[in-house]
């Protein structure tokens, strides 16, 4: 009891926490576990980062390159280069936006901001990292099993069914699925609880910060997307190793079935991976703007409209399967109708900033970043939602372009801004400010050289997922590549950071971003310490949150 | 605070009664393993829907040719109705604080549940000697997926009543006896409304 009395408001106690690797191991903290998911999410950004990068210099000139197998052994080089597509959607979506945003930032920071001493179930998420971090083992297994899975993330049949991709690889690569699908509902049934349950004192659900409503919404797509992806799985791996025809056509099966089952998982999943970036944009544009959000209900229920509304417009993706023109015409609709809620968001932002005394830190400059770039993809978004644009860009590199601007690297810069500004919190030190204007200036030119020009290419009709194109793609395909390099050399740049941030950046205090910083993470030291609340904050006389 | 509530809320205008603290700040007033538990259900929910869907919609091909259900399916579901009564069994006397009673139900259920395990690999392999392992028959793969991921779901169930008895046996605190009990009645019964579900569906077909 004298140890509570003389605690510093927060109740932090620094004493009795596991050390060593059962620290980590065995780790039932919120924030550790929190860390142990960035660490994982770096370890797939250089994989998958890696991966993308092949795919880069294959794709810098036509013809073949980098042919690893020899002359004559086209075929496996090809489907080589399908495992490097494959592996790189499939880290980058599971293995790296996913674990940084709901299991790193999420963990680290819904506790803190809610005034919750820990989650709710700490050795579930102590389970939840540990499935993930075997589910990328077992999916680079795979990567290294006989031909590797060069299915696409999309797995459809009859591609990847026995007779055309026989082997282990696909079952390890649907078994790790599976894995990470369990972490991820696991996951979100302890945010979900932590969220309903936990709150501090006061902290009705209207006074949560915004970023803790974005991992909730995020939570309930998960509950529902997630086990749509499983049964489609489980069905898949039957098909391929128990003789049933689900997806079969010449046991009664329908492709088309997995594409649907694939998509109701699959859209939803978009907003899965950028729903957390509109939590953490929001945080970081009220702080360095000065001012509480604008129209924080608005906002908030935004994400609601998204979350439910991102569930009834799987078919966009399936334009070119035979819809008939009703079906496309509703889910044309539909898919339009998206743009309410999410232009809701960025004009909210817009006034949030306008009229305040902004400071352009490195988190706002990604803040700000995002915004670009979310509205980039989105505007492309639009476009494709109509039926007769997508049949006409259908698996060309217009598609790529318009998905990678709206949620890859509209998701990367919301977890720079999200790393940027949390990172005093997470480890007390402070980044070096002009590497960190370096690497954010770097990365924007970087992914726009190299994105923006497969617009154009797509606009030639330059397809997907093929190593080896016309001449008259080459002029894109070049500069395409340079961004490439450039982007590249920005994330290492950014590893550097990291390194230089841990071994010698200055201490930081409690709010190092002044008056703008309002959520309760900012009324404990920095670094956080391994107990947090073990007096409630009491947040009855508190207004709503920003 | 029921969801009605929740969204009538306007944080924006002054708190009555400033000072006091407010009668409920949670959005659920139920205990955190409840609130997983029911999560969880949700989970589960969705993925038998699909499953369900995906089996009415691929019932209307032409091609379609159903299967008879094996007669011990019907036995089988009077043992999960008795395994669920167990459940409740017990779950009524860990209110009271009965410990034989939890002993008798969580005795009662488990039985039932291997049972019930028992005589589906029993209608698997009905089926197998009546010539239905041709999976390509889509009423056939259908079967034998929707029964084995219902068996799945009661498997990993088991664990939870393995622990529950463990806890028993060693004569835990009464109140986390409570909660244990509690949590695997509501599982199991809503695994069995799952499978009158799924048999009914069966049936139907």
């Amino acid at each position: 009891m004298a140890d509570q009395e003389t605690a510093a408001p927060g109740g932090h106690d620094h004493d009795h926490h596991p050390t060593g690797w059962r620290r980590w191991l065995f780790s039932t903290n919120h924030k550790d576990i929190g860390t142990m998911y960035i660490v994982l999410s770096m370890v797939g950004a250089l994989v998958g980062g890696a991966m993308s990068f092949m795919i880069r210099l294959e794709l810098m000139d036509p013809g073949i390159q980098f042919n690893l197998f020899g002359a004559g052994e086209e075929a496996a080089y090809f489907q080589f280069y399908n495992v490097l597509v494959t592996g790189h959607a499939f880290i980058m979506v599971f293995f790296v936006v996913m674990p940084a945003m709901m299991g790193g930032f999420g963990n680290w920071f819904v506790p803190l901001m809610i005034g919750a001493p820990d989650m709710a179930f700490p050795r579930m998420n102590n389970i939840s990292f540990w499935l993930l971090a075997s589910a990328l083992v077992l999916l680079l297994v795979a990567a290294f099993t006989q031909g590797g899975p060069g299915t696409g993330w999309t797995v459809y049949p009859p591609l990847s069914s026995a007779e055309f991709h026989p082997g282990p690889a696909v079952d390890l690569g649907i078994l790790s699925l599976h894995l990470a699908g369990a972490s991820s509902v696991l996951g979100a049934i302890n945010m979900i609880t932590t969220i309903f349950n936990m709150r501090a004192p006061g902290m009705t659900i209207h006074r949560m910060p915004l970023f803790c409503w974005s991992i909730l919404v995020t939570a309930f797509l998960l509950l529902m997307a997630m086990p749509v992806l499983a049964g489609g799985l489980t069905m898949l791996l039957t098909d391929r190793n128990f003789g049933t025809a689900f997806f079969e056509p010449s046991g009664g099966g329908d492709p088309v079935l997995w594409q649907h089952i694939f998509w109701f998982f699959g859209h939803p999943e978009v907003y899965i991976i950028i729903l957390p970036g509109f939590g953490i944009v929001s945080q970081v544009v009220s702080t360095f703007s000065r001012k509480p959000i604008f129209g924080y209900l608005g906002m908030a229920y935004a994400m609601v409209f998204i979350g439910f509304v991102g569930f009834a417009v799987w078919a966009h993706h399936m334009y070119t399967t035979g819809l008939d023109a009703d079906t496309r015409a509703y889910f044309v609709s539909a898919s339009l109708v998206i743009a309410v809620p999410t232009g809701v968001k960025i004009f909210s932002w817009l006034a949030t900033m306008w009229g305040g005394s902004i400071s352009f830190r490195v988190p706002m400059m990604f803040a700000c970043g995002f915004i670009f770039l979310f509205v980039m993809g989105g505007v492309t978004g639009v476009a494709l939602a109509n039926a007769g644009m997508d049949i006409a860009f259908h698996d060309t590199y217009f598609v790529v372009a318009h998905f990678h601007y709206v949620m890859a690297i509209a998701g990367v810069f919301a977890m720079f801004a999200g790393f940027y500004y949390w990172i005093g919190k997470m480890c007390g030190r402070q980044y070096p400010r002009v590497l960190a204007r370096i690497h954010f200036w770097s990365f924007f030119i970087g992914v726009n050289v190299l994105f923006f020009p497969q617009h154009f290419s797509g606009m030639a009709g330059m397809p997907r997922r093929i190593p080896d194109y016309p001449d008259n793609y080459a002029g894109w395909n070049y500069v395409s590549s340079i961004g490439a390099f450039i982007t590249t050399a920005s994330t290492l740049l950014f590893f550097f950071i990291v390194w230089r941030t841990l071994s010698a950046g200055e201490k930081v205090p409690a709010n190092p971003w002044g008056e703008g910083a309002k959520t309760l993470e900012w009324t404990v030291e920095s670094p956080a310490p391994f107990h947090t609340f073990e007096e409630l904050p009491d947040m009855t006389d508190k207004q709503a949150a920003e | 605070m029921g969801i009605f509530q929740l969204l009538m809320e306007k944080p924006w205008l002054p708190v009555e009664g400033e000072g006091e603290e407010p009668a409920e700040q949670r959005a659920s007033s139920m205990e955190s393993p409840h609130v997983g538990l029911r999560v969880f259900l949700a989970v589960a929910t969705v993925l038998f829907t699909l499953f369900l869907v995906v089996y009415v919609e691929r019932m209307t091909f032409p091609d379609w040719r159903p299967l008879s259900e094996p007669w011990v399916l019907w036995l089988n579901t009077l043992v999960l109705i008795i395994s669920s009564a167990g459940f409740h069994w017990a779950s009524v006397n860990a209110e009271r604080g009965d410990l034989e009673g939890i002993k008798t139900g969580l005795l009662t259920a488990g039985v039932a549940s291997f049972a019930f395990l028992a005589g589906q690999l029993w209608a698997w392999q009905l089926l197998v000697d009546l010539g239905y392992y041709d999976m390509a028959n889509p009423a056939v793969g259908f079967f034998y997926l929707l029964t084995g991921v219902h068996g799945v779901h009661l498997l990993g169930g088991l664990v939870a009543w393995f622990r529950t008895s463990a806890k028993v046996k060693a004569e835990a605190d009464m109140a986390q006896l409570r909660m244990s009990v509690g949590l695997c009645a509501v599982y199991w019964h809503f695994l069995l409304v799952v499978w009158l579900v799924l048999f009914g569906l069966l049936l139907l077909t």
